[in-house]
């Protein structure tokens, strides 16, 4: 089993979501986040699926998901050819004592501290998933209050988009 | 040119082609009732609304045009279901349009709703609500263009009250492209010219026959093809009707019920070619061990379907019968002798005289002497149960599309609104429903939308008071326990047919089976014969 990201562009119709997460459900398929948005074209929403699973499965919600009448085009992202975030916010405990230790851990990682009171923090963190997981390993000693994340957007890089080769599906 | 959404409506309906409506009304879509006779629409009120979308579904098999059925919001919608879910499973092509509620009130809790869109859409190919009126056109016509193209499939359109009753102009303009389907997907020569390799390196190939070769209208296309290879062919059970039940090279139906010569055929080949078919577990139980032993090429028009249940060695997604017709072009492919000859011989040793044991009288004789006395272009339909396998199995289906069953859903109740959607919209044929007591009487109440409409079905029911194939499983594997499948004697079909005032026979034994099958073609008239079967008479 290893992760997997999908981009699929969607025509930004009422219920294209529930269509989308109603089909996961039904075929047995482990999502690990669904993030969609609209594009520059208020008409488009792009949805970004992590799956987890093995390339049979991936191919099966790549194909189910195309089969969509709504669904315009989907892909699976080559990770060195795509680049992934996601936003966390992080609430941690945190007092007068401990809060320079805390300020510059998140420092390090590039986080801002976006609310503040005298017994926590709330941290803001954009980063690879791998990033937040590093950063939520620092975090736990000082007590995590509360965790949220937006579940991870990603995009083809422009240099891949023009290198584009054109796989065959057919044939396999 | 000015009219209501309901007019509009039914206007793109005739537009498609189809003129008749299978439905019930109710308060979510009185408007478009209101509408449907000015629109030279035949209207078939069907007892429930599950009747309506089977007997819809039967409706494009034999005509070529899209089903309608339609149904009032909350339970009208959900009546609906088990038959959209049929035709889902069996990729019929349909447009379900349901009443809903007025705008203002979706998401109240009102009198009759419910999220027709919301529940549909595990069953659906597609599905719309329509919330402004002036999307109702366009929607309409992409809803019949979604259901009949590519994989066909049943589309569901909600259309609130207030919406139906709004003015709109209605626009004859050609519908727009939809950008993200495309049905029709480009021949790859390379494709066919690999899968002819494959064929030269093959000693056994083996061709299975799914419901997706008779969905394209390919069954001319396939019949030549495998002629010309020279290959034996399998059904699967949506696949029957596809090539004539008495070509030499037709082995029968493949899988779970399906008959020895086509099982071991298929155990023994090295090739498979799987057209329009989705391998589902009841035609092929363990596709693993399959891929292991043979090669295998799947060709079917619904990308969905490659290395779902199987892992193939060459995929081709195609229009079956362009495909086709590009095969019998490019193929020089013709099988070694001695491999069918086997498989038509150990056909020719499995075909025995139906030998039952029993008193009472032999389906499989009856359903092989019925066959006897039909024409080629009799309908036949079946429910789902032993009565289903029986006709699988021994009646000789000569023409495509003569037999309507559900495969994939499996649904009891299904045979007799399809037996009545078939022969409303081909009355000049002969259509014959195939029942078992047990599913007869779940959609039984349609026997008055018959009398009504005036379709004179043949009805066949085989009575053996029990519901036979849950009773063989009990038998079979749980120490012969038998529970709940025990139906009685009611309801006493004699009594039945004259409620309906439909002529009746029953014979008892195989020695009047001759005598029942003449009383029930006899004229065009509707009839009722019912069959004593044995309770312990075996599915194979």
């Amino acid at each position: 089993m290893s992760k997997y990201i999908l981009n699929a562009l969607v025509e930004n119709h009422a219920g294209i979501l529930a269509k989308m997460a109603s089909l996961f459900a039904r075929r047995g398929f482990n999502i690990d986040s669904l993030a969609v948005g609209e594009t520059h074209d208020p008409k488009l929403s792009s949805a970004t699926i992590v799956v987890d699973g093995d390339a049979q499965t991936v191919d099966q919600v790549e194909k189910q998901l195309s089969k969509l009448i709504d669904v315009i085009s989907v892909q699976t992202l080559a990770p060195e050819a795509s680049v992934s975030r996601e936003l966390s916010l992080i609430k941690v405990s945190c007092t007068a004592k401990n809060r320079a230790e805390i300020t510059q851990i998140v420092d390090i990682f590039r986080a801002n501290i976006i609310d503040i009171s005298d017994h926590a923090v709330i941290i803001e963190l954009t980063g690879s998933a791998m990033k937040i997981e590093a950063f939520k390993e620092m975090m736990r000693p000082y007590n995590i209050l509360e965790m949220s994340r937006t579940g991870m957007i990603a995009m083809t890089r422009s240099l891949a988009d023009s290198k584009k080769v054109e796989a065959d599906n057919h044939i396999l | 040119m000015e009219m209501t959404v309901a007019e509009a409506v039914l206007r793109v309906v005739k537009e498609q082609g189809t003129d008749v409506i299978y439905g019930y009304p109710g308060a979510a879509n009185t408007p478009i009732y209101d509408k449907i006779n000015n629109a030279g629409l035949y209207c078939v009120l069907t007892r429930n609304e599950q009747g309506a979308a089977h007997a819809a579904s039967s409706y494009f098999k034999m005509t070529g045009k899209v089903g309608v059925c339609t149904a009032t919001s909350g339970p009208g919608a959900t009546n609906l279901i088990t038959g959209i879910a049929n035709a889902y499973m069996d990729s019929a092509p349909l447009v379900a349009i349901t009443g809903q509620v007025a705008l203002c009130n979706i998401g109240k809790d009102a009198f009759q709703e419910v999220d027709t869109t919301g529940v549909t859409t595990p069953i659906t190919k597609h599905n719309y609500l329509v919330k402004n009126a002036e999307d109702a056109v366009s929607i309409m016509r992409e809803a019949f263009y979604i259901a009949k193209t590519g994989r066909p499939g049943p589309v569901v359109v909600d259309i609130p009250l207030d919406i139906q009753k709004e003015i709109i102009e209605f626009t004859s303009c050609e519908q727009s492209e939809i950008r993200g389907y495309n049905p029709e997907p480009e021949l790859n020569v390379k494709q066919i010219k690999k899968l002819a390799k494959m064929l030269h390196s093959a000693k056994r190939p083996f061709v299975v026959l799914g419901g997706g070769v008779l969905g394209a209208g390919a069954s001319d296309e396939f019949t030549a093809f495998v002629e010309k290879i020279k290959v034996p062919v399998a059904s699967t059970l949506m696949g029957i009707s596809g090539i004539s039940s008495n070509h030499s090279q037709y082995l029968g139906m493949l899988g779970l019920h399906g008959t020895h010569s086509a099982n071991n055929a298929f155990l023994n080949s090295d090739l498979i070619i799987f057209m329009g078919s989705r391998i589902s577990d009841r035609a092929v139980s363990d596709s693993e061990a399959t891929a292991r032993r043979a090669k295998i090429v799947h060709i079917d028009i619904d990308p969905a379907e490659i290395n779902k249940n199987i892992i193939c060695d060459l995929s081709i997604v195609a229009d079956i019968k362009k495909l086709l017709i590009k095969l019998n072009e490019y193929t020089d492919f013709v099988c070694p002798d001695t491999w069918l000859n086997e498989c038509i011989n150990a056909k020719n040793q499995n075909i025995k005289a139906e030998d039952s044991q029993t008193k009472l009288v032999n389906p499989k004789l009856f359903l092989k002497m019925l066959s006897d006395k039909t024409t080629p272009d009799t309908v036949i339909s079946t429910e789902v149960g032993q009565n289903q396998i029986w006709t699988a199995n021994h009646y000789k289906f000569l023409k495509p599309n003569t037999f309507l069953t559900s495969g994939g859903f499996g649904t009891m109740g299904y045979g007799l609104p399809a037996a009545l959607g078939a022969k409303i919209a081909r009355p000049e044929l002969t259509v014959i429903a195939i029942e078992g007591d047990g599913s007869f009487q779940m959609a039984m109440p349609e026997l008055a939308a018959m009398r009504q409409s005036g379709a004179d079905l043949k009805i066949v029911i085989f009575k053996n008071r029990s519901l036979g194939m849950v009773h063989e499983l009990q038998q079979e594997h749980f120490n012969s326990n038998f529970v709940s499948v025990d139906l009685g004697d009611y309801p006493h079909l004699d009594k039945i047919a004259e409620a309906y005032d439909i002529p009746y026979m029953q014979i008892s034994t195989n020695d009047e089976i001759e005598n029942g099958i003449n009383a029930l073609l006899k004229d065009g008239q509707a009839f009722i014969l019912e069959v004593l079967v044995d309770e312990f008479e075996s599915t194979l």
